[in-house]
């Protein structure tokens, strides 16, 4: 019992960033149909920044902000840079580029920060808390907290505000939503930053407990993406919902199979979610017209 | 010999009945027209026929033999071949390998002579390009066989797109809007080798909207509106079908029609 | 004529060594021989048919690891092993491709994704097989009781298999299948409706290309003498990719290019080393997002507009 109380606590903590990087990518590939293979590097960049800069003198809380406005700055130019120029290009062509991006990034990390691995101060104390026989760190607490905030403000705001609206036109009808009048550009570009800002956080709270290091991004990406495979791209629900039973099947199989093949599981989802519901969960199948 | 039939064949998109109890019957060596608005559901009911959707309800019958859900190349193996309303030529390839690729199913290679470039092959590829030069004839585009495909105009691409359904050596053609966007020289193209392709001996089953195309070349015409049949005869008795110039024009559009359908 | 390709690249093969300084010379030479026959392959898949594979290097893996496994576990000589790597390459791109290319765009792009790394892990897990994540050493080639070794021997076979490559591809390309593979990569439904069976197609394709991956990775590790799971990996997945697309997508010439430039570019940036990645990522962005034809049809087509 106590076993599997610290499987799913584990679980959801990895599950929680998972969810995070999985909404990132929904919140694009709703915005403009990309699916951007760099999201990792964004979790990346958001604990390295910050090491880095605590490791310069900056305070920590200064140090996580700078992290998360780099961040947000880095994914702009992604999309004004990279993304945006091929606009109209193939969906293939477009995950290459993306890709390129995040072992661009990857590569300049390598130079800018180092090879090896860093750790944060947790935000509250580092002594695991008792329960039910499970020890359970605190810091996960604080991981699971925030991205629950973060999720519920997200969809606050696409509920609640103007500019939600305006994202979720996009989403809808892209055509539509220029001719009346939105700047879908911009609404593009505040999807990559804010995409990026939210894998910054989910980057800061995470390494505390999982560690970072310049080469962290691709695998967080590619499970993120499995996650919102799984829950059906474009779902956001689906992506938080993704990301979290992919950290559970992640911990248990580590647990109680082997944890050399604790990164297959992800993939392995990708491919039988490809194979037998390509639409995900809570997605809709989509009928091709002829 | 009836070579299509159809049997209350119905197909729902979501809540959508798109075509809802069509029975259509094809006698062999006719041209048989569909005509209805837009959004009546024809180049639905034409999916349906070639394979590209699978019935909700009711049949299909080619030659006699239930084809209902039967894939489209397996379609093409028993004689049926297509154009389509959007165009979907093979951009990338000369307008002679277009028609070529149209030989498919006769080609007899297997993988390992394509590989090894076997003398089979050699005279399986000339064998094909005569057959679809002679295609290429038919339709009077004999002369563009070396061009690139994407350098024709827009109705000479009609006319490869049926060059390259006529080398699979049909039974019968489905024709998806042959005429749509084109003048009216090029309409009298599309009419001299549809009657070309007729004499032949093949079935032309054709979807249009150009309504003087339809009433001077059909010997049947069938109306579709919102998915279900409207009215189905000759061309004048459909031409003179209350019901049907209702569906088209409007109740006091009577005195149009008469001038629309000369 | 249909072949001249591989007559060009043949003759260059055997002028250029007239002009090598050293016989590093010929281990670039090699090497970049070795790439250009899995990057024919992968044109063939994606250039040619249309299709992605984001994971090829999971086969350039199982080559590799089958000229290792095959002498050191089960005793069979190099060159039964390479054959038969090749064979398993085969066999598992006909089971996994048979549900993964009804996949279109970017589904089909991940699902080979998920491949390539599903190989990569067992590769880095199966210590017991594979020597886990610092890899095992591989037994030299012996052919007719000569064992091969030196750049220069290994230039004259893979450059000879390249040429052999090339000649199998060509072949492909003007024969009833290239033609279809030709025409599903423009409009499957208008390929479907023709008569082809598309999902055959498409199959045949992903295995051979497979195959071609399996032989290059085979002879990645008789030369290098060295296997290790990096072989399967992602990044090298990506540069295959990389190579595709530098040359062009659907040029079988253009292959022999795109592997030349990003086998040779690291060779030329060894003192920054660690500048590889960043400049991978930098290559695949500005190609992707501005040379989308690469290299050798651009030129073509330059070439053919300065002609006018």
């Amino acid at each position: 019992m106590a076993e599997l109380l610290q499987f799913i606590s584990s679980g959801l903590t990895v599950g929680a960033i998972y969810a995070l990087v999985a909404l990132g990518f929904t919140l694009i590939y709703k915005a403009s149909d990309i699916i951007n293979f760099a999201q990792g590097e964004f979790v990346m960049l958001g604990g390295m920044t910050t090491v880095f800069m605590a490791l310069a003198g900056v305070p920590l809380p200064f140090a996580a902000l700078i992290a998360v406005v780099a961040t947000t700055a880095v994914g702009l130019a992604l999309h004004r840079f990279a993304v945006e120029p091929a606009r109209g290009a193939s969906p293939v062509a477009l995950i290459m580029i993306t890709i390129g991006a995040s072992i661009f990034l990857r590569g300049v990390a390598q130079i800018v920060f180092d090879r090896r691995f860093h750790s944060l101060p947790p935000l509250f104390a580092a002594e695991p808390i008792q329960f039910g026989g499970a020890a359970i760190l605190p810091q996960s607490l604080v991981v699971l907290g925030s991205a629950t905030v973060i999720v519920v403000l997200l969809w606050l705001f696409i509920d609640r505000t103007l500019l939600g609206k305006a994202v979720l036109a996009t989403a809808a009808n892209r055509l539509a939503a220029r001719l009346i009048g939105i700047d879908t550009r911009r609404i593009v570009d505040f999807s990559f930053a804010v995409s990026a800002a939210i894998g910054a956080v989910a980057g800061i709270l995470i390494t505390p407990i999982a560690l970072t290091s310049y080469d962290a991004g691709t695998l967080l990406a590619l499970k993120g993406f499995a996650a919102a495979m799984l829950g059906g791209i474009g779902s956001a629900a689906g992506a938080v919902v993704g990301g979290l039973l992919i950290g559970m099947f992640e911990a248990f199989a580590a647990g109680y199979l082997s944890s050399n093949y604790k990164d297959a599981v992800a993939f392995l989802i990708i491919l039988v979610v490809l194979i037998v519901i390509p639409q995900g969960l809570f997605g809709r199948a989509k009928i091709e017209r002829v | 010999m009836m070579i299509l039939q159809t049997d209350r064949l119905s197909i729902s998109f979501g809540g959508v009945r798109a075509v809802d109890g069509v029975n259509i019957a094809v006698e062999s060596g006719q041209v048989f027209s569909i005509i209805g608005p837009n959004g009546s559901g024809k180049t639905t009911l034409f999916n349906l026929m070639s394979g590209i959707y699978i019935p909700t309800d009711g049949g299909i019958r080619l030659a006699g033999e239930t084809v209902t859900g039967v894939a489209p190349d397996q379609l093409s193996r028993r004689g049926l071949s297509r154009t389509f309303q959007n165009l979907q030529i093979f951009s990338r390839m000369s307008v002679l390998e277009n028609v070529m690729v149209g030989r498919h199913r006769h080609e007899r290679t297997g993988i390992m002579a394509d590989l090894l470039h076997l003398p089979s092959v050699a005279r399986q590829n000339e064998a094909t390009r005569e057959a679809a030069r002679a295609a290429l004839a038919r339709v009077g585009l004999a002369e563009a066989a070396d061009r690139p495909a994407s350098s024709l105009a827009y109705g000479a691409l009609k006319r490869l797109e049926i060059a390259r359904a006529l080398a699979s050596e049909p039974k019968l053609l489905l024709l998806d809007e042959p005429a749509a966007g084109c003048n009216p020289v090029e309409t009298q193209e599309i009419d001299r080798v549809i009657r070309s392709i007729v004499k032949d001996g093949i079935t032309v089953v054709l979807v249009e909207h150009d309504m003087r195309l339809v009433m001077n070349i059909s010997d049947r015409v069938h109306v579709l509106s919102s998915g279900r049949t409207l009215a189905e005869g000759t061309p004048e008795q459909v031409r003179s079908n209350a019901a049907v110039i209702e569906v088209y024009l409007g109740v006091h559009g009577s005195q149009e029609a008469d001038r629309a359908f000369d | 004529m249909r072949l001249l390709p591989a007559i060009a690249i043949a003759a260059i093969l055997v002028i250029l060594p007239y002009f090598f300084p050293s016989a590093y010379y010929y281990r670039i030479g090699a090497l970049v021989f070795i790439f250009a026959l899995a990057v024919v392959g992968l044109n063939l898949l994606m250039g040619f048919a249309g299709q992605v594979s984001l994971g090829h290097a999971g086969f350039l893996g199982i080559g590799a690891y089958s000229v290792v496994i095959g002498p050191v576990y089960f005793g069979l000589p190099s060159w039964l092993s390479l054959f038969a790597g090749a064979a398993l390459s085969g066999v598992i791109a006909f089971l996994v491709g048979r549900p993964i290319l009804r996949l279109k765009g970017h589904y089909l792009a991940v699902a080979t994704l998920g491949f390539g790394l599903l190989v990569a892990i067992v590769l880095t897990n199966e210590a017991g097989w594979t020597g886990g994540p610092d890899g095992l050493s591989v037994p030299r080639l012996t052919l007719f009781g000569w064992q091969v070794r030196g750049s220069n021997a290994w230039y004259w076979i893979t450059g000879a298999t390249l040429v052999a490559g090339f000649v199998l591809a060509l072949n492909l390309m003007s024969s009833p299948t290239g033609r279809a593979l030709q025409a599903i990569h423009d409009s499957e439904i208008a390929a479907l409706v023709l008569g082809v069976d598309v999902a055959r197609k498409k199959l045949t394709v992903f295995t051979i290309s497979a195959v071609y991956a399996s032989v290059a990775g085979s002879y990645l590790a008789l030369f290098n003498g060295h296997v290790t799971p990096d072989v399967a990996g992602f990044l090298r997945s990506i540069e295959l990719v990389a190579m595709v697309v530098l040359g062009g997508m659907g040029s079988i010439v253009g292959s022999l290019v795109g592997a030349a430039v990003l086998v040779v570019l690291p060779q030329a940036l060894t003192i920054f080393h660690e500048y590889e990645q960043a400049m991978l990522g930098l290559i695949v962005m500005v190609f992707m997002i501005f040379l989308r034809r690469g290299i050798v049809p651009s030129l073509a087509a330059a070439f053919a507009g300065w002609r006018k």
